[in-house]
């Protein structure tokens, strides 16, 4: 399966694999080898050299490689194809699709624009060299930004990377809210409906901005604030770690250039945002009426299995909501009992346990505060880790989603190439020998042209489909990673509390023996 | 103080030290050994053990209700004879309708349970009814055993009588009594708070007990009020234990429900919180016993001092009154033989009044020093042991999930 075998990285460590190739060798046995050794290789989108494809749909990217490689490629491509029965197709087993060969192209991202990719082979050897993307993103020092109704909280977006995509290596910029949602709609409409899970977005709170918008300098519109930056951080990683976008240069215009073009688009009651709307329904009532022929059950599987995830992972979220809002109660509870054990141990009239009651208070007041870094914890940690995946898989749902549309487009162009050959075989039959030459013409356009629209369909539905598989692999990777990595820090911030507990109590302890 | 005398252990084992044995006799032991929880009521077994020649057994238990331990406390209330002294504060109504209505509510139902989640839940509600039933009795026993300690309340005859007299002492049906007595003792309550805090004409001569009444006007509000926040605090716990439980059951069913590489992780993680959630529990409950319960008691322990002392400040006025009327006596010399026995019986009523209230006053403070130190202690020590009991557990879930990797 195309999910566990990611397509060998062409920019391997080894200058020596590439000399090999020049020298005619069989590009497939030493990338197999390299198959091994990079399990999770992102795709270098940047590999396509314009001479290799003659996939359809995706266009490869117009690269100028360094000398060697383009020949190289050239060489590869006359080497290998589908028919070579020693060939072991790279890929996977599924649905291949028949017109796309099994090369390099094979690893193309679809539908990148042609860009100012100049590759130099260390950072295609970082990227090969699976997880560690290096680069850093962090969202920090929130700024609120003019006056009233059209203030805005505006955003320091710093990089550090060592990726020679970027022009430095260090870089910040300042964003604002929309134009993350901006940022998320382009990849959206870019990468969704070709089947690649893009990270959502954070969700727009009106109630929220307009307390900080009205200025309201108090903890909850901190709060607010502070719980969006972080979501616009997470955001971020999570859509740098996909390799096909962290590639897209909206993504690295957002990233780097000072100034961005205002997304108004974004805005909920603009006529984009009502007519995102009206779609969205649209898209609701068509899923409904899709009945799918589902031919290959892994499908079939995942959505179930989405489905069941998704409804426990709601149910977990609003259970760990529950308890932050009880943990904060806690913590409020706390602080008034300190304060009040205060008062008691000062109008209590023996010397000691009018001391030790004070200490008690003391030490119910430092409680307290371990209470809501607790609280904190509990919500940043493994709530919002919740409400991300959540929303995730939401897009899951959706990337799925589109694979049914790209099936009934494909279904819906047989239907209608159906309809052209019967019109045409009608017209054998017609009483108007004059104009029938002319309308024999012009079906046999149209039939061709159909006939294009369905080849169109089912490569399209193939890729998807090979897409998502891939997408699902790498999502289902992630979201073991993060899940674990979240679990272990939030268990560490119970620990961190318990202990500090125990060093309270332990110096409480002498204290309540004191009293005498 | 001798702490060693713990006669107050509950059925737990665990010991109830609102109060000491200042006097440290044994020749009067009390203790409920039963109770029995009906619709309505709760019946009390009342053993008693004594070597006192009044008595005509060594040992012997009666059946007592709630109502009858009111009863008896009333009549301590309404003797002059114990006008100098702290009479201990009646126990509280036994109150299970709150935890009656919960388990009621969760047996009606909320579909969005699971089994599991629902067994969980009836379990901790369940010992939640057993904890207040566990109180109530305490409370009353309580009660009971200060009367046996104290060297004049013990002696008195209704205490015999509640203790071995096997019949029902029909006292219930003084129940609207008692509750239109009790609106009149309030109304009379105000007014000697009045007496006592504005000290409406009367001179405090003692040092001793003018400071008295400043210490326990204050202090009572405190503890109240500090008692409340207790109660509060504890609540939150409890919320906190509960909501463990939710967690701990989605997790499980994640776990379950897929076969990932992070499946494991989901169940070890669901039988962590659900351990943890029983420690939670019992630092919510030992809290409620050590720190609420200590501060409740002493709010009303701290009412019947303050009560002492309206007695004390009525005496007070009384003798002063009988010093007025024998002034006017003798300036018109009219039933001077009279006044004058009359402000004697004032004076040395007061007096008695005065010294015993000392005494019960010292003592008030002596036991309530001792029973805050126990308790302070022992919650420390409660802490400190479930803290650690977490620890471990998370320390140990993190490495079982640290080997997963």
């Amino acid at each position: 399966m195309a999910a566990e075998r990611e397509p060998p990285p062409l920019g391997d460590a080894e200058q020596t694999d590439f000399r090999e190739l020049e020298d005619g060798e069989d590009l497939f046995i030493s990338t197999a080898s390299t198959l091994e050794s990079s399990p999770s290789s992102p795709e270098p989108a940047s590999l396509h050299a314009e001479d290799i494809s003659t996939s359809n749909g995706p266009k490869p990217a117009e690269i100028s490689l360094e000398d060697d490689r383009e020949d190289l490629f050239a060489e590869a491509t006359e080497e290998v194809s589908l028919d070579s029965p020693e060939r072991e197709p790279i890929l996977s087993d599924e649905p291949s699709p028949a017109i796309t060969p099994v090369t390099p192209t094979a690893l193309v991202t679809p539908r990148i624009d042609p860009v100012m990719f100049e590759r130099c082979k260390e950072e295609l050897e970082e990227e090969a060299n699976g997880d560690s993307f290096d680069i850093d993103i962090s969202v920090s020092d929130p700024e609120k930004v003019g006056e009233g109704m059209n203030a805005y909280m505006a955003y320091k977006v710093t990089t550090k990377t060592s990726l020679s995509i970027f022009n430095k290596k260090e870089f910040s910029v300042k964003r604002r809210f929309s134009d993350f949602l901006g940022l998320h709609s382009k990849l959206a409409s870019k990468y969704m409906h070709i089947g690649y899970i893009v990270p959502p977005a954070p969700e727009k709170s009106i109630v929220g901005m307009t307390k900080v918008k009205v200025g309201k300098e108090d903890p909850s519109s901190a709060e607010f604030v502070e719980k969006r930056r972080s979501a616009l951080e997470r955001y971020l990683e999570r859509t740098v770690k996909h390799p096909t976008l962290l590639q897209d240069p909206d993504v690295q215009q957002f990233l780097e250039s000072s100034e961005l073009p205002r997304a108004v688009s974004t805005q909920a009651l603009s006529g984009a945002g009502i007519l995102r709307m009206v779609n969205k329904a649209a898209d609701a009532v068509n899923k409904m009426t899709i009945k799918m022929n589902e031919s290959d059950a892994w499908f079939e599987e995942k959505q179930q299995q989405f489905e069941n995830l998704d409804q426990q992972l709601r149910k977990l979220h609003t259970s760990v909501e529950t308890l932050v809002c009880h943990r904060k109660e806690l913590s409020v509870n706390t602080a008034a009992f300190a304060k009040s054990a205060a008062m008691l141990g000062n109008s209590e009239d023996h010397t000691a346990l009018s001391r030790a009651l004070s200490q008690l208070a003391e030490v119910e007041e430092k409680i307290d505060q371990l209470h809501q870094e607790q609280a904190y914890a509990d919500f940043y940690l493994f709530s919002e880790l919740l409400s991300d995946y959540v929303r995730l898989i939401t897009a899951v749902k959706g990337v799925f989603d589109q694979r049914m549309k790209t099936w009934q487009k494909w279904q819906d162009a047989q239907a209608m190439l159906q309809k052209k050959l019967e019109a045409e075989a009608k017209l054998q039959y017609a009483n108007k020998p004059d104009k029938l030459q002319q309308a024999k013409d012009e079906i046999r356009e149209e039939i061709e042209e159909w006939e294009g629209k369905v080849q169109q369909g089912e490569t399209d539905f193939k890729q998807i489909s090979k897409t998502i598989r891939k997408e699902v692999g790498r999502f289902e990777k992630e979201r073991v990673k993060d899940f674990k990595a979240v679990i272990i820090k939030y268990l560490e911030s119970l620990v961190q509390t318990q202990q500090q507990l125990i060093k309270y109590w332990e110096a409480f302890l002498p204290e309540a023996k004191a009293i005498a | 103080m001798d702490d060693s005398q713990d006669l107050f252990v509950g059925e737990d084992g665990r010991p109830r030290s609102v109060t000491v044995d200042l006097y440290n006799d044994s020749s009067l032991q009390v203790e409920i050994s039963d109770a029995v929880s009906e619709r309505d009521k709760v019946k009390f077994t009342v053993h008693t053990k004594t070597n006192l020649a009044h008595f005509k057994k060594p040992e012997f238990s009666v059946v007592r209700q709630h109502e009858e331990f009111i009863w008896l406390h009333d009549t301590y209330l309404e003797n002059e004879d114990y006008a100098g002294i702290i009479i201990p504060p009646a126990p509280p109504r036994p109150d299970f309708e709150a935890s009656r209505e919960k388990l009621q509510k969760l047996g009606e139902g909320d579909g969005s349970m699971t089994r599991e989640e629902f067994a969980k839940m009836k379990q901790e509600l369940e010992a939640e009814y057993l904890a207040i039933f566990k109180k109530t009795v305490a409370m009353h026993e309580v009660f009971l055993q200060r009367l046996a300690m104290h060297p004049i309340l013990r002696r008195d005859h209704n205490f015999y009588v509640f203790l071995e007299y096997d019949q029902d002492l029909s006292v219930r049906g003084k129940n609207k009594k008692e509750i239109f007595g009790g609106f009149l003792k309030n109304i009379v309550k105000s007014a000697d708070e009045a007496l006592i805090t504005s000290m409406s004409g009367l001179k405090e001569v003692d040092d001793f007990f003018d400071h008295e009444r400043t210490f326990l006007l204050e202090y009572h509000t405190r503890v109240k009020d500090s008692s409340l926040k207790a109660d509060r605090l504890t609540r939150s716990h409890k919320n906190v234990a509960e909501d463990y439980i939710p967690i701990s059951s989605a997790l499980n069913v994640l776990g379950t429900q897929e076969s990932s590489a992070i499946s494991r992780s989901f169940i070890k993680l669901a039988e962590l919180f659900e351990k943890l959630r029983k420690v939670e529990g019992r630092v919510a409950s030992d809290e409620d016993l050590k720190l609420s319960d200590l501060l409740r008691y002493y709010m009303r322990d701290s009412q019947a001092a303050k009560d002492l002392l309206y007695r004390r400040a009525r005496s007070l006025a009384d003798y002063e009154n009988a010093n007025k009327v024998l002034d006017k006596a003798r300036m018109k010399n009219k039933d001077v033989k009279q006044a004058e026995n009359h402000q004697l019986v004032c004076c040395q009523r007061f007096e008695k009044l005065s010294d015993s209230a000392k005494q019960e006053l010292i003592d008030f403070k002596v036991r309530r020093v001792a029973a805050f130190r126990k308790n302070l202690i022992e919650l420390t020590e409660l802490e400190l042991k479930h803290a650690k009991a977490s620890l471990l557990l998370l320390r140990n879930c993190l490495v079982s999930l640290k080997m997963d990797h």
